[in-house]
């Protein structure tokens, strides 16, 4: 699958105060327009290494390279979903998704507007208005993903992004997640501990070897997706191939 | 039915527990233990008589006055001072320990201090004010800056917030609660600071009222002026928490998102 190269990782070592040696010699090219994950366990620096592509960390050693550019910040260009949500408590929904748009200086009718056409996008139209807490985890989520897409951004890091929603929400998440982007050709670089998410979403999975964080295999499962349900996604053999070949591999380190 | 008696039952309770405790102030008062413990009956008289002459009226304007001056005082300095030590590692680490010890210590012993350096005036009942009220003014000021969720600076940074916004969108909104909360444990202590100054420095409003009735043995009259005083911070401070919860309902204060 011939892809342009959005996003360039090279030779990242990342060292934390106190010597905990997060990343060691981390080179990665990934493909604009798909999905690349992150896959380890736990310490392996997938969190890590996410968000100093997003300019969020500064690295000990190395350079990020986005769209041709150096980069060594956050940039308009990328955009991030968080674990744990990271919405405004004291903000309604609308608030929380124009909230991008809002540090931008976007005048407030122009940025709701935009907000609402994405929080109806994630399924949350007539919840403008309502609080975090009236939410369920699943719903919070979906009002990160609309922040990150209200934004116009052509990356969308997502960090472990359903590990707080129940496995239900998670699978009917992951289905319109990969519905929604496909329309959008937006590159999504994505971190995960489930080998069945990795395998599911992604046109690329990155696996990594823990303490320090190096990238140990690449995998691309080479689904096709195009006019499938997601059961037959999830009987294809080459979904099933790819879960069995990361399983191989990750056993080793637990 | 049930649910009706429910929203009641405390309010009755509450009255019930007013009750019993004048009912059993005033059998303790005819009790002939002490002259200097009125009962309830004859210190309720007082109170009345002394809204009526005006003298109560009087003396809480002149125990008002240093209180506002020295809370509106810690407000702005203490809360600016809070912010700046949770802001800054320099003035975290110059002034953290002083804000430490001045919470624990008990205040009210450099009171006689006070008034050795600035005299027996107004400057002196606002100090004493300024120095039980501002450590927690201060302290929850700085923990309210201090503890805002990382991941909330994170998500800012992220979505290309400058360091004001981050302060003005995120920090301050995150702190809001807290310091308002510093305000009320504040104008809590500062009750304590005005009184203990009255009585202490010189005799003027409230503490004039209880140490010229004691002197003259009207009972009645100088367990009203302190029963009152008692009341009307009682219930000021209970408002100023409804207050805080009306502005700030816990669900929206984030604590939960922290975890």
């Amino acid at each position: 699958m011939p892809a342009e190269t959005i996003v360039e990782v090279k030779e990242i070592d990342m060292t934390y105060e106190g010597g905990v040696e997060a990343l060691a010699g981390v080179s990665l090219a990934l493909p604009e327009g798909r999905i690349s994950t992150f896959l380890g366990p736990s310490g392996c620096g997938k969190t890590t290494l996410l968000k100093i592509i997003a300019g969020l960390i500064p690295p000990t050693h190395g350079e990020i390279w986005v769209k041709g550019k150096k980069v060594d910040g956050p940039g308009p260009e990328r955009a991030f979903v968080f674990q744990d949500f990271a919405l405004l408590p004291w903000a309604n929904v609308l608030r929380n998704v124009a909230f991008g748009l809002e540090l931008r200086g976007l005048p407030a009718q122009e940025r709701h507007a935009i907000a609402r056409k994405h929080i109806a996008e994630v399924g949350l139209k007539s919840f403008e208005a309502s609080y975090p807490h009236q939410l369920s985890g699943g719903m919070r989520q979906r009002v990160g993903l609309a922040r990150a897409l209200s934004v116009d951004a052509d990356i969308i890091l997502m960090d472990e992004p359903f590990s707080s929603v129940d496995e239900q929400t998670r699978r009917k998440f992951q289905e319109e997640l990969l519905d929604l982007l496909r329309h959008k050709h937006k590159t999504v670089i994505f971190v995960t501990h489930s080998i069945e998410e990795a395998a599911y979403l992604s046109d690329q999975i990155i696996l990594l070897s823990p303490r320090p964080g190096t990238i140990s295999n690449i995998i691309r499962p080479n689904i096709d997706r195009e006019g499938r349900n997601p059961d037959e996604i999830r009987r294809d053999k080459n979904y099933l191939d790819a879960v069995d070949e990361i399983w191989e591999i990750l056993k080793h380190y637990v | 039915m049930e649910r009706k008696s429910a929203v009641i039952s405390p309010l009755v309770w509450q009255l019930i527990s007013f009750a019993l405790f004048f009912g059993l102030w005033e059998i303790a008062g005819r009790w002939p233990i002490s002259f200097a413990f009125p009962p309830f009956s004859k210190t309720l008289l007082a109170l009345l008589r002394m809204l009526a002459d005006g003298s109560l009226p009087k003396a809480y304007l002149s125990t008002l006055q240093p209180l506002i001056i020295g809370i509106v005082l810690c407000s702005v300095a203490g809360i600016g001072f809070g912010i700046g030590m949770g802001l800054s590692r320099a003035i975290e680490w110059f002034s953290l320990p002083v804000f430490i010890i001045l919470q624990a210590a008990p205040m009210a012993a450099i009171i006689p201090l006070i008034t050795y350096m600035y005299g027996i005036g107004l400057t002196s009942k606002v100090l004493a004010v300024v120095v039980l009220a501002a450590p927690v003014i201060v302290m929850n000021s700085y923990k309210g800056i201090r503890n805002t969720n990382p991941s909330l600076i994170q998500m800012c940074r992220a979505f290309l917030g400058t360091r004001r916004q981050e302060m003005i969108k995120i920090i301050l909104p995150h702190a809001a609660a807290l310091i308002f909360a510093g305000l009320r444990l504040g104008l809590a202590m500062g009750f304590i600071g005005i009184v203990i100054a009255e009585l202490l420095i010189t005799p003027t409003g409230i503490g004039d009222l209880i140490t010229y009735h004691s002197s003259v043995a009207d009972y009645p009259e100088m367990f009203a002026a302190i029963a009152s005083i008692i009341l009307f911070a009682a219930l000021t401070i209970h408002a100023l928490e409804r207050l805080e919860q009306r502005l700030f309902p816990p669900e929206t204060r984030g604590l939960e998102d922290a975890g």
